[in-house]
């Protein structure tokens, strides 16, 4: 019998780590393509982050799922499924790194040192909606390249925790850290982001780009961003 | 409390995992100094932009050589 989409859907989103893992062992088609719907999308911004560019990020997204093929047999349950794959693409990232490295590395080098200063220097306030000061693509252009300055492993921890949301022991144990090290750096690295986004976004506000962008997004954004601090990041 | 303190609980902070004397403590110092609070501010504001428009989808094209190289059908599901 053939699954419709949306049974397939609904089997899908009740099927547990340890279900999957055991149709991935027993060459279950459907959960190969499960696991890669699952996680490719967070497999592939850890790697568009640390590579740089898409192609590359490709590149990893691709011979991580070929390593997980072929390593499923020997995966043990130990961790969840997801930061199985996540270490994978990670490895696979830093692997790639290191064979690119020199004689370019003068010029990759991370602006933002991994224990540098933290005291900040950017003390001027943002206009109310840094989100409209760009359209939505040069927006993420710039998002991506504030990113780009900070160092692999801060730029790693950011990605999971703050952009992808993954807990804070998930991520620890993703990249081989102590739940103490991974707030370290996000702090460091939110600290860092925050400089470099200052300059774009001080107290002026350009007039809303008309038909611009992902409008719907964008009113999301807005609306979040006039939020008063403690009902939008939860502090209780 | 210093601006020292409150610098290095601000992610914390914005986090939400403080508790409320911690929390009402810098809310304090944040009412008399601005430079605090408008550091706060923007920390808060980029990680709402980093959550709203940080996250990349996977191109379509490279979605479909993702499969072809791994030889499995183009997933029925949407992709998130």
């Amino acid at each position: 019998m053939r699954l419709s989409s949306k049974e397939l859907l609904t089997n899908t989103l009740h099927r547990s780590d340890s279900e999957l893992t055991a149709a991935l062992k027993a060459g279950d088609q459907e959960a190969f393509t499960e696991l890669v719907e699952r996680f490719s999308p967070t497999v592939y911004n850890l790697a568009l982050r640390l590579m740089g560019s898409p192609q590359a990020a490709e590149d990893v997204l691709q011979e991580t799922f070929l390593s997980a093929f072929r390593a499923i047999d020997r995966f043990e349950g130990r961790s969840q499924l997801g930061t199985w794959l996540y270490r994978i693409a990670y490895n696979a990232a830093l692997m790639q790194l290191r064979k690119r490295e020199l004689p370019t590395s003068s010029i990759d080098a991370p602006m933002v040192n991994e224990e540098g200063d933290e005291t900040p220097r950017q003390l001027v306030d943002w206009g109310p909606r840094p989100d409209q000061l760009a359209l939505a693509g040069e927006l993420r252009a710039l998002l991506h390249a504030a990113v780009a300055t900070l160092p692999k492993t801060l730029q790693a921890v950011f990605v999971l925790r703050d952009i992808e949301g993954l807990s804070t022991a998930a991520t620890a144990d993703v990249l081989g850290l102590t739940e103490t090290n991974v707030k370290v750096r996000l702090h460091r690295a939110r600290l860092a982001l925050r400089e470099q986004l200052t300059p774009y976004f001080a107290a002026v506000v350009a007039p809303a780009q008309a038909g611009s962008g992902d409008l719907a997004s964008q009113q999301e954004a807005v609306r979040a961003l006039q939020e008063p601090v403690g009902r939008v990041v939860g502090i209780r | 409390m210093h601006c020292r303190n409150l610098l290095a609980a601000l992610s914390e902070y914005v986090d939400g995992d403080l508790t409320p004397a911690l929390c009402s403590a810098i809310e304090r110092h944040m009412a008399e100094c601005d430079n605090c609070r408008i550091v706060v501010d923007t920390l808060r504001k980029t990680v709402l932009l980093y959550r709203v428009y940080g996250h990349e989808e996977v191109p379509p094209d490279a979605r479909a050589r993702l499969y072809a190289v791994l030889k499995l059908e183009p997933g029925e599901l949407a992709a998130r």
